[in-house]
C-alpha cells in the first residue's frame, strides 16, 4: 500500500523529518519527490507515532519543507535479482547504469537475514591466487573474508585485480567462479581501472559491478555493499557460483556511517565513529561463508585505506576483529620497488590451517610457511641491529639471514602484478631460498620433509 | 508463557529506533519483564519504565514494526529453561536452539522462530535418590538421569519450594514436563516437581557457602598451568588485539581444560569460528573420559551479525546454565568470547536510550555489570552439600590493542588472572602470544600448596626461577641493544640462552601438533626440571670453556627443543636419560678441553 505525505517538518543534513504519518513500518523504503519533480530514495531510520526520520541516500539539495512529497511503499529496500546481471554494471543502489532493467528472478531484501551459525560449513577449499605471499604464507580459503589493509598511494587496486584475475581452485577447471565488485566512494579512474582490467582478461563476462563513485551521494554508500552482497548471496546460494566479492573502499563506507550518525546527534565512540560500527560492519562481513546444502560460496576481499597508515584506526581495527585475517601492504616495500608490497609478518590468514596441507595443497606447505616467517623475521631483526650497531658484531649465520631477507623480498614477494604462480612454484621458491641458510637453521621443518624437498632442490 | 491467572498487560508501540522500542499503555508492567512485540511475537525485554511508557529492547530484527503494533507482557523476567537435554546443544543468546531453527527455516534465522529450548518429547531414564517420607529442601538433589555419555544430570528441588516431605516418587522413563516427584509442602499444600525448571538469567542462583578457590584448572597449556594458573572457581581475562590468538587460546581451554562441563559463549564474534568449534568438538576425545568433548559442552552462539540485544543477553544465559550445573556438584568453566562485544551491545542500547555516557560512550554502569558477571564465578558448597565451581575466562578485545580502554580496565579490576596477548609476539609467530612480563595470576600463592602437595616444594621454587630468568632477560636485552651480545659476561649470556630456551621450547606451544597441543601437568614439571638442570650446569662452566657459542650447539640443547613434540610413552625415558645426560655432556666437554 503506497501512502503519500506532504508534511515535511525539517531537513537536516541527509535526514528528513515527516510529520503526521501513520501505519509506516521501521526500516521501510521511501521515495521523495522535490517540488521540481526530482525523485530521491531513502529509508526510515526512526519512527514514532507521528514523526518519521528518513535517511536520504542522495543529496538533499533542492528539497524544501513545503513542496516536497514523501511516498511510503510499505516494504523494505529490495533488489531485483537475476543471473543475467553477470556482465553488467549498476549504480550504488542497484539500478543498471546502461541497458534495460533487470528481469527479476527473485526480489530480496538488501539487509539480508542473519545466517544461522548452525547452518554454516567450515571454509576449507584452498583458492590459488597465484601470489606467493598470499598462497604460500596467508592462504585464502573459499568462504573466507580476508581484507587488504592499505594506505593512500599503495597499489591495493592492482593487487585486488590480480586476485580477481588469477583466482582458481586447484585441480578443478569447471568451477563456477564469478566476481561481484562493489565500489564505494572511489574515483572514476580507480573504477575505470577495474572495468578495463576485467574487460581485458575477459572476467567482465562473469562479473557484476556496483559503482558508487566519489561524486555519487555519500549516503548511498551505506546500501551499496548490501545490494552487492544480496546479489552475491543470490548467485552463490541459488546458482551455485563461487563468488569473490571485492569491496572497496571500506573507509569511505565508514565515513558515510559517521556522517549519518553525527547528523542524528548520536553519542560518538572512538574518533567520532558511532558505537554500533562494529555491529554494522559485521552485518556486511559476516555475509561471507559457505552453507550446508549449497555448492556455492561467498569469499570477500574488502579493501580499506588506513588513514595515515595507522592500523589502530577504528576502521582497520574493527575490521580486523571481524574478518578472518588481513593482508597488509607496506609503504617501505613499495618504496624499495617491491610489488606487490605485502608485509607478510603482520599479515595473517586465520583459515589457512583449514585449507592447506596434504591432500589440499602439499604436505610441506605449513612447515615451509612457518620457516619462511621465522627466517624472514630473524633477517629483519638482524637488519635492524645492523642499522644501529653496524655489521662488525655479526657472525656468518647472521650474514646468511641478511641475505635471506633480501632475496626473500626480491624473489618471493616481488613477483609483480602479472606473474601467476602455482602453489608448487611458490613452495619451490621457498625451498630455493632455504638453501641460502645452513640446514641446521631449518628448525621449523620436519626432518622427513627436509629429506624430501630440500635435498632435491639443491 | 503466560500463567492463567495473570492479567495480560497490553500496550502499543509508540516509537521504534533500531533494537529499542517504546510502548505506551504499559502500566503495571515490571522492569525486566519479557514482552512479545507485534503479531510476529518478537521477544523483547523491558529495560526502562516512565509512567505508563515502557522502553523495550527487542532480541530480533525490528524492521517492519509499526507504531500502534501490540506489545504484550508475559509478566516474567528473561529466563532460561533448565533440565536434561541442554548438554551438547547450540543455542543463540536467548536460548533458542539453532539446530532446530535451521531445520525449520533454512540457512537464515527468520523472525519469530522460537522452538522449545529443551526437547519436551524425549524420554529420560530417571532414578530417584530420595524416597517417600524423606524431607527435602530447595536445591537438594532428588534423583538423576544420564544426560550424555559423560554427564549425569542431577534433578534438584526447584528454588520456589522451601522444604517439604517427599510423596510419590519412582524410577522410570519420563519426559521433562512429567511430574517425577510429589512433595508435601510445609504449609499443607502439594507440589509436583518436573525435570524442567525456569530461572531468570539476570539473577544469580543460590548456594550454601562460597569458598576461596584452592585447586588449579588444568588446561594443558604450559604458559597457563606453569606460569599463570587459573583456579577452579577463579576468573581470568585474556585481552589482546586482533590476530593475537584470543580465540585459539579459548578454544584450547574449551577442548582440554579438566572441568566437568564447558559452557562456551560466542558473543558477537565470527560465525566461521563457531562452525569450527561445532565441527571439531564432536571429533575430539576428552582426555579424562575418552568420550567426545561435545558430550560435556554447551555452546551459546550469538555471532556478530545476530541481533545486538540478544548478544547482551547471551552472557547471562551462559552463566546461568553454568551455575545450574555447578549446583549439581560439577566444576564448570564458562568461556566468553568476547566480553568487549557484550560491552558494546550495552553501549549501543544505552545510546539508543539517550543515557548520559561514561567513558568512550560506554554506559556508566559498565563497571558494575562487568563485576556482577565475574562475581558469579566461584567455588561453592551447593544447597545439596556438594562442592561445585564456576570458573570464568573472558576475552577482551580492546580497540587498537590499547589496554587503557574502559572494558579492559574495568575487567582487570575484578579478574584475578591476566593473560596479556601481544601483537609483537604474534607477528613473530610466538604462540600462545601471552606476554610473560605483563601477565600475572593472583592464584599463584593460593595454589602453591596444591602444587606442593602434588610435586613437592621444587615446583614453586622452579616456577619462581623461570620467572626470574625471563625478567632478567628483559633487562639484559636493553644492555645488548646498546653494547652488543659479545660485551656481556658469560654468566649473563648463559641466562639469555636459558631464557631463549624457556621462550621457544617451553612457552611456545603448537595447537596443530598432536603431542604438543596438550601437555600434562606432570610433563610440564619435568620439562621445567630439565631446563633448570641445563641452566645450572651451564652456569657452572668456568674459564676458557665458558663460551656460549659452544654451549649453544650442545646435544642437550637440541634434545630439550624436541621434548614438546615427543610421544607420551617415550617422554619419561627421555627425561630419565637427560637428567643424567645433561651433566655428563657438560663434564665430558670439560674433559675434552682438558686433554
Amino acid at each position: 500500500m503506497i501512502k503519500e505525505y506532504h508534511n515535511v517538518k525539517s531537513v537536516e543534513g541527509p535526514l528528513l523529518f515527516v510529520e503526521g504519518v501513520s501505519g509506516i513500518g521501521y526500516g521501510e523504503i521511501v521515495e521523495i519527490e522535490s517540488e521540481s519533480g526530482v525523485k530521491k530514495r531513502g529509508k526510515i531510520l526512526e519512527i514514532s507515532e507521528n514523526l518519521a526520520c528518513v535517511q536520504i541516500f542522495e543529496s538533499t539539495m533542492g528539497l524544501d519543507t513545503r513542496g516536497t512529497k514523501v511516498k511510503f511503499f510499505g516494504e523494505t529496500l529490495k533488489v531485483a535479482l537475476s543471473v543475467d546481471m553477470l556482465g553488467r554494471v549498476f549504480d550504488g543502489s542497484g539500478r543498471p547504469l546502461f541497458g534495460p532493467k533487470v528481469v527479476a528472478e527473485a526480489k530480496e531484501d538488501v539487509n539480508g537475514m542473519p545466517l544461522n551459525p548452525a547452518s554454516r560449513e567450515s571454509p576449507k577449499d584452498f583458492i590459488q591466487t597465484g601470489i606467493s605471499a598470499i598462497d604460500g604464507m596467508n592462504s585464502l580459503v573459499m568462504g573466507q573474508k580476508l581484507p587488504i589493509f592499505s594506505g593512500a598511494g599503495l597499489p591495493h587496486n592492482y593487487l585486488a585485480a590480480q586476485i580477481a584475475r588469477q583466482a582458481s581452485v586447484r585441480g578443478k577447471n569447471n568451477v563456477n567462479f564469478c566476481v561481484v565488485f562493489c565500489a564505494m566512494g572511489i574515483t572514476f579512474e580507480e573504477a575505470d581501472f577495474f572495468v578495463k582490467d576485467f574487460e581485458e582478461s575477459g572476467a567482465i563476462e562473469n562479473a557484476v559491478l556496483f559503482l558508487n563513485l566519489c561524486d555519487s551521494p555519500a549516503i548511498e554508500r551505506l546500501i551499496t555493499p548490501r545490494v552487492a552482497l544480496t546479489c552475491a548471496e543470490f548467485l552463490a546460494y541459488k546458482h551455485d557460483y563461487h563468488v569473490l566479492v571485492i569491496l572497496t573502499d571500506m573507509t569511505n563506507y565508514c565515513e558515510a556511517l559517521r556522517e549519518v550518525s553525527a547528523s542524528r546527534n548520536e553519542v560518538p565512540g572512538r574518533r567520532g565513529y558511532p558505537g554500533y560500527m562494529y555491529t554494522d560492519l559485521a552485518s556486511i562481513y559476516e555475509r561471507a561463508g559457505r552453507v550446508k546444502g549449497s555448492k556455492g560460496s561467498i569469499t570477500q576481499i574488502p579493501i580499506l585505506t588506513m588513514p595515515n597508515d595507522d592500523i589502530t584506526h577504528p576502521v582497520a581495527d574493527l575490521t580486523g576483529y571481524i574478518t578472518e585475517g588481513q593482508i597488509i601492504l607496506e609503504r617501505r616495500l613499495q618504496q624499495a620497488g617491491i610489488s606487490p608490497p605485502i608485509s607478510v609478518l603482520p599479515s595473517l590468514s586465520r583459515l589457512m590451517g583449514n585449507g592447506t596441507g596434504p591432500g589440499k595443497t602439499r604436505d610441506d606447505h605449513r612447515d615451509v610457511s612457518n620457516q619462511l616467517y621465522s627466517a624472514y623475521a630473524q633477517g629483519r631483526e638482524i637488519r635492524e641491529i645492523v642499522s644501529v650497531i653496524g655489521e662488525e658484531s655479526l657472525d656468518d649465520v647472521d650474514y646468511k639471514y641478511l641475505e635471506f631477507a633480501r632475496e626473500f623480498e626480491a624473489r618471493f614477494l616481488g613477483q609483480g602484478f602479472y606473474d601467476n604462480r602455482t602453489i608448487e612454484d611458490t613452495l619451490g621458491i621457498g625451498w630455493n631460498l632455504f638453501s641460502i641458510l645452513p640446514e641446521s637453521e631449518l628448525k621449523r621443518i620436519s626432518p622427513e620433509l627436509i629429506e624430501k624437498y630440500f635435498k632435491r632442490s639443491l | 508463557m503466560l500463567k492463567k491467572n495473570d492479567v495480560k498487560i497490553r500496550g502499543k508501540i509508540m516509537k521504534i529506533a533500531g533494537p529499542v522500542v517504546v510502548a505506551k499503555e504499559m502500566a503495571g508492567a515490571k522492569m525486566y519483564d519479557v514482552v512479545e512485540v507485534s503479531k510476529d511475537r518478537l521477544i523483547g525485554e523491558i529495560i526502562e519504565l516512565r509512567g505508563d511508557k515502557a522502553v523495550i529492547q527487542v532480541y530480533e530484527e525490528t524492521t517492519g514494526l509499526m507504531p500502534g503494533d501490540a506489545v504484550v507482557s508475559t509478566g516474567r523476567p528473561l529466563s532460561v529453561e533448565l533440565g536434561p537435554g541442554i548438554m551438547g546443544m547450540i543455542y543463540d543468546g536467548i536460548q533458542r536452539p539453532l539446530e532446530l531453527i535451521r531445520k525449520r527455516s533454512g540457512i537464515f534465522i527468520r523472525k519469530g522462530e522460537k522452538p522449545d529450548a529443551i526437547d519436551r518429547s524425549r524420554k529420560w531414564k530417571f532414578s530417584a535418590s530420595v524416597k517417600r517420607g524423606d524431607t527435602v529442601k530447595r536445591g537438594m538433589v532428588i534423583g538423576s538421569v544420564k544426560e550424555s555419555a559423560t554427564i549425569t544430570h542431577r534433578i534438584m528441588v526447584p528454588h520456589d519450594i522451601e522444604s517439604g516431605v517427599v510423596g510419590k516418587i519412582s524410577d522410570g522413563e519420563f519426559c521433562v514436563d512429567d511430574v517425577i516427584c510429589e512433595v508435601g509442602i510445609d504449609n499443607g499444600g502439594k507440589a509436583g516437581i518436573t525435570m524442567r525448571q525456569v530461572w531468570p538469567v539476570r539473577v544469580k542462583r543460590g548456594y550454601a557457602k562460597k569458598f576461596a578457590p584452592k585447586e588449579p584448572l588444568i588446561t594443558g597449556q604450559r604458559v597457563i598451568d606453569t606460569f599463570y594458573p587459573i583456579a577452579k572457581g577463579g576468573t581470568a581475562a585474556i585481552p589482546g588485539p586482533f590476530g593475537a590468538g584470543k580465540t585459539v587460546t579459548l578454544h584450547q581451554i574449551a577442548k582440554w581444560a579438566d572441568a566437568d562441563i564447558i559452557v562456551y559463549v560466542g558473543c558477537g564474534e565470527r560465525g566461521n569460528e563457531m562452525t569450527n568449534v561445532l565441527e571439531e568438538l564432536p571429533k575430539l576425545k576428552d582426555r579424562n573420559t575418552g568420550k567426545p568433548v561435545m558430550e560435556r559442552t554447551v555452546l551459546i552462539a550469538n555471532t556478530s551479525n545476530m541481533p545486538v540485544a540478544a548478544r547482551e543477553a547471551s552472557i547471562y544465559t551462559g552463566v546461568t546454565i553454568a551455575e545450574y550445573y555447578r549446583d549439581m556438584g560439577y566444576s564448570v568453566a564458562l568461556i566468553a568470547d568476547s566480553t568487549s562485544r557484550w560491552a558494546e551491545a550495552m553501549r549501543e542500547i544505552s545510546s539508543r536510550l539517550e543515557e548520559m555516557p561514561g567513558e568512550e560512550g560506554y554506559p556508566a554502569y559498565l563497571a558494575s555489570r562487568l563485576s556482577e558477571f565475574y562475581e558469579r564465578s566461584g567455588l561453592v558448597e551447593t544447597l545439596s552439600g556438594d562442592f561445585g565451581s564456576v570458573s570464568i575466562v573472558g576475552a577482551v578485545s580492546p580497540q587498537g590493542g590499547d589496554f587503557s580502554e574502559p572494558v579492559t580496565q574495568n575487567t582487570v579490576r575484578v579478574t584475578k588472572c591476566f593473560w596479556a596477548l601481544d601483537a609483537k609476539l604474534a607477528d613473530m609467530r610466538h604462540f600462545p602470544a601471552v606476554n610473560w612480563i605483563k601477565s600475572y595470576s593472583m592464584y599463584v600463592d593460593r595454589l602453591s600448596s596444591w602444587y606442593k602437595e602434588k610435586f613437592g616444594d621444587e615446583w614453586n621454587s622452579a616456577r619462581a626461577e623461570l620467572v626470574k630468568i625471563l625478567k632478567r632477560e628483559s633487562e639484559l636485552k636493553e644492555v645488548v641493544q646498546l653494547v652488543g651480545m659479545d660485551a656481556l659476561p658469560y654468566r649473563d649470556q648463559a641466562t639469555l640462552l636459558a631464557a631463549k630456551i624457556i621462550r621457544e621450547d617451553f612457552l611456545q606451544q603448537s595447537v596443530y601438533h598432536e603431542n604438543d597441543t596438550y601437555c600434562t601437568i606432570e610433563r610440564q614439571g619435568k620439562m621445567v626440571a630439565l631446563i633448570l638442570k641445563f641452566y645450572d650446569e651451564c652456569k657452572k662452566v668456568k674459564g676458557e670453556l665458558a663460551d656460549i657459542k659452544k654451549v649453544r650447539v650442545m646435544d642437550c640443547v637440541k634434545r630439550i627443543a624436541l621434548l614438546r613434540y615427543m610421544d607420551d610413552d617415550k617422554f619419561d625415558a627421555e627425561y630419565e636419560g637427560m637428567i643424567k645426560g645433561i651433566e655428563d655432556e657438560f663434564s665430558k666437554s670439560g674433559e675434552l678441553a682438558d686433554d
